[in-house]
């Protein structure tokens, strides 16, 4: 017994220079190790979309055939019985273009939210940047989209739509999409994390997203209803559920960019801005919110 | 007397005191831990959604929701080449303890101070059933923070070391008995050298044959560690490979010193 020493353990600690083992690491230093991880973020993503098939007889083949039957069950209802064209040129790809991308925006928000809830026991068991959580859950959606897109491109060629040097934009339009749903998905991972809550609301929110953003009816032939409220438009314009998928509907519909936008007396010049400002303001902002709380995730 | 700690007046007799050792290095101090983790209820009434929405308006948590003070102060300093054994019975905080040393789970008073960062032995929560032993082997590799290169290195080594059945390397880990499961989640999660080790249970694992060379693998890594900590219920493991035990009863420390002295009152403390 060392009999009247005054000094507490924080600072013996301190004088033997040991540090904090559950500290936040410092923003540049964090932003170091998910960069680090980038190998993990993959592969986790890519076994989790193998697991998630292993169950099922076809497999992987589903990645392909749940799109299709998707687009099956729109043609059904929005082509046939419905036979609505809602004042657009060429509906069906108009459609399926639609659902496509923010299907992809959708999954990748209600992905995020569980991210981190989910994974509560790989949290407590492993050292890893926790911002690789939403990461990969967004990942394994683009890994989907990917497949997505190819039954997209069939589906746009297959009702008549020629193939355009402008197909090569939907390129950076993905890109910037994706820059965008990580940074939504880290938002939603950590609310996810300490109010589950918002699980059981999302449906709810993202159907609501889904009717304002001109998913199934075009966004410029609804607004000339709204001809004397024209900041009511540049706000359903400027919703980034909607700037990501009318950039890729003039980039892959001919008819769309040529025929329907002039006639509404729109232009795309503006969407590239609101895009490249909407992914820059997600995912620093995201990834700033996500970081703040780093330490506390294991919590639950 | 010795250095008490700043505790609230409850805490004070439950902790043996903690002496500061100038003469040894470091590596470990939990100082006045105290953890609580948040356990949502099972099933139950989920409520609507304009009950959900409500209460995410109001910032209040689930109803159900308990939350647990699973350590309650706990002190102690870990020095350079210490292996200490942990025991108590079921529900003392054991584990829970190791992962606030991991630094897994937030401190809700107090601290941990380490040299180094301290990890679990242990990969099972990265791997994934359904998928091969070799997709597993890389996937647990990088969960542990390894690079690719580093993975394809010692890819090899975890295969011989696991002694799997031939080709049952390429089948999903389902198919594998619980031993061969084993074999491959201890073969993956030593691959890693660690600077603070900690180790929950791991041992009780395998037969006869794979104890034995699971041990004499524990000690190889156990010269590259700083320092090693050790869960089990295995009071012989303990007493074997440890130089100090503490006793835990209740998230609290009851006893800290050597093997002998504190596993015989353990024994006689839990009866019979």
């Amino acid at each position: 017994m060392n009999g009247m020493s005054s000094e507490s353990l924080a600072e013996f600690a301190a004088r033997h220079g040991l540090t904090q083992s559950a500290a936040r690491p410092r923003l540049r230093t964090y932003i170091g190790q998910v960069w680090q991880r980038r190998t993990f973020i993959w592969n986790f993503a890519s076994a989790k979309t193998t697991s998630m098939y292993t169950s099922s007889r076809l497999g992987q083949l589903w990645q392909v055939l749940t799109p299709l039957l998707n687009v099956g069950v729109y043609y059904l209802i929005f082509g046939l019985l419905m036979n609505t064209k809602r004042g657009v040129s060429d509906f069906m790809p108009f459609l399926v273009t639609g659902v496509f991308i923010f299907t992809f925006t959708q999954r990748s928000v209600t992905a995020g939210a569980k991210s981190v809830s989910n994974n509560l026991s790989l949290i407590r068991a492993l050292h890893f940047p926790r911002a690789s959580l939403p990461f990969s859950y967004v990942i394994i959606e683009l890994q989907q989209l990917l497949i997505s897109m190819i039954v997209l491109f069939i589906i746009v060629l297959a009702f008549g739509e020629p193939l355009t040097l402008h197909w090569l934009l939907i390129v950076p339009i993905l890109a910037l999409q994706l820059v965008f749903n990580m940074g939504v998905a880290l938002v939603l991972a950590r609310i996810g994390a300490f109010t589950p809550d918002v699980q059981q609301l999302l449906p709810f929110i993202l159907r609501t997203w889904l009717y304002t953003s001109g998913v199934i009816f075009a966004l410029g032939e609804f607004s000339k209803r709204l001809a004397d409220h024209s900041w009511l438009i540049e706000i359903l314009k400027l919703n980034p559920g909607s700037v990501y998928l009318e950039l890729a509907r003039t980039s892959l519909i001919e008819s769309y960019r040529t025929t329907d936008l002039p006639r509404w007396g729109w232009s795309d010049s503006n969407l590239w801005w609101y895009a490249i400002g909407w992914a820059i303001i997600a995912f620093a902002g995201g990834f700033w919110y996500f970081y703040r709380a780093e330490e506390r995730y294991g919590r639950g | 007397m010795a250095k008490a700690l700043k505790e609230k007046p409850p805490m004070i007799d439950q902790q043996p005191e903690v002496v500061l050792d100038d003469s040894r290095d470091p590596i470990v101090v939990v100082d006045g831990l105290h953890i609580v983790y948040r356990v949502y209820g099972a099933g139950g009434n989920k409520g609507s959604a304009a009950s959900a929405l409500m209460r995410v308006v109001r910032r209040e948590g689930r109803p159900q929701m308990k939350e647990v003070h699973a350590v309650r102060g706990v002190s102690f300093i870990a020095y350079r080449g210490d292996a200490i054994g942990i025991i108590g019975t079921n529900g003392s905080g054991k584990s829970t303890l190791l992962k606030a040393i991991a630094g897994l789970l937030p401190p809700a008073r107090g601290g941990v101070y380490t040299d180094g960062q301290p990890s679990l032995l242990g990969v099972n929560a990265a791997l994934m059933k359904d998928l091969s032993g070799s997709r597993n082997i890389v996937l647990g590799c990088l969960a542990m923070g390894l690079d690719m290169e580093e993975t394809k290195k010692r890819y090899d080594q975890i295969v011989k070391f696991a002694d799997l059945k031939p080709g049952f390397i390429d089948y999903p880990m389902n198919t594998y008995s619980s031993g061969m499961g084993a074999r491959l989640r201890f073969a993956i999660a030593a691959a890693r050298t660690h600077d603070v080790m900690l180790i929950d249970e791991a041992l009780a694992t395998g037969d006869a044959k794979f104890k034995r060379r699971s041990k004499a693998k524990i000690e190889e890594l156990r010269k590259d560690a700083g320092a090693v900590f050790l869960v089990a219920h295995n009071l012989d493991v303990i007493e074997e490979t440890c130089n100090r035990v503490i006793w835990l009863d209740d998230g609290r420390i009851r006893m800290d010193g050597d093997p002998q002295s504190v596993i015989k009152s353990y024994t006689e403390a839990s009866g019979k």
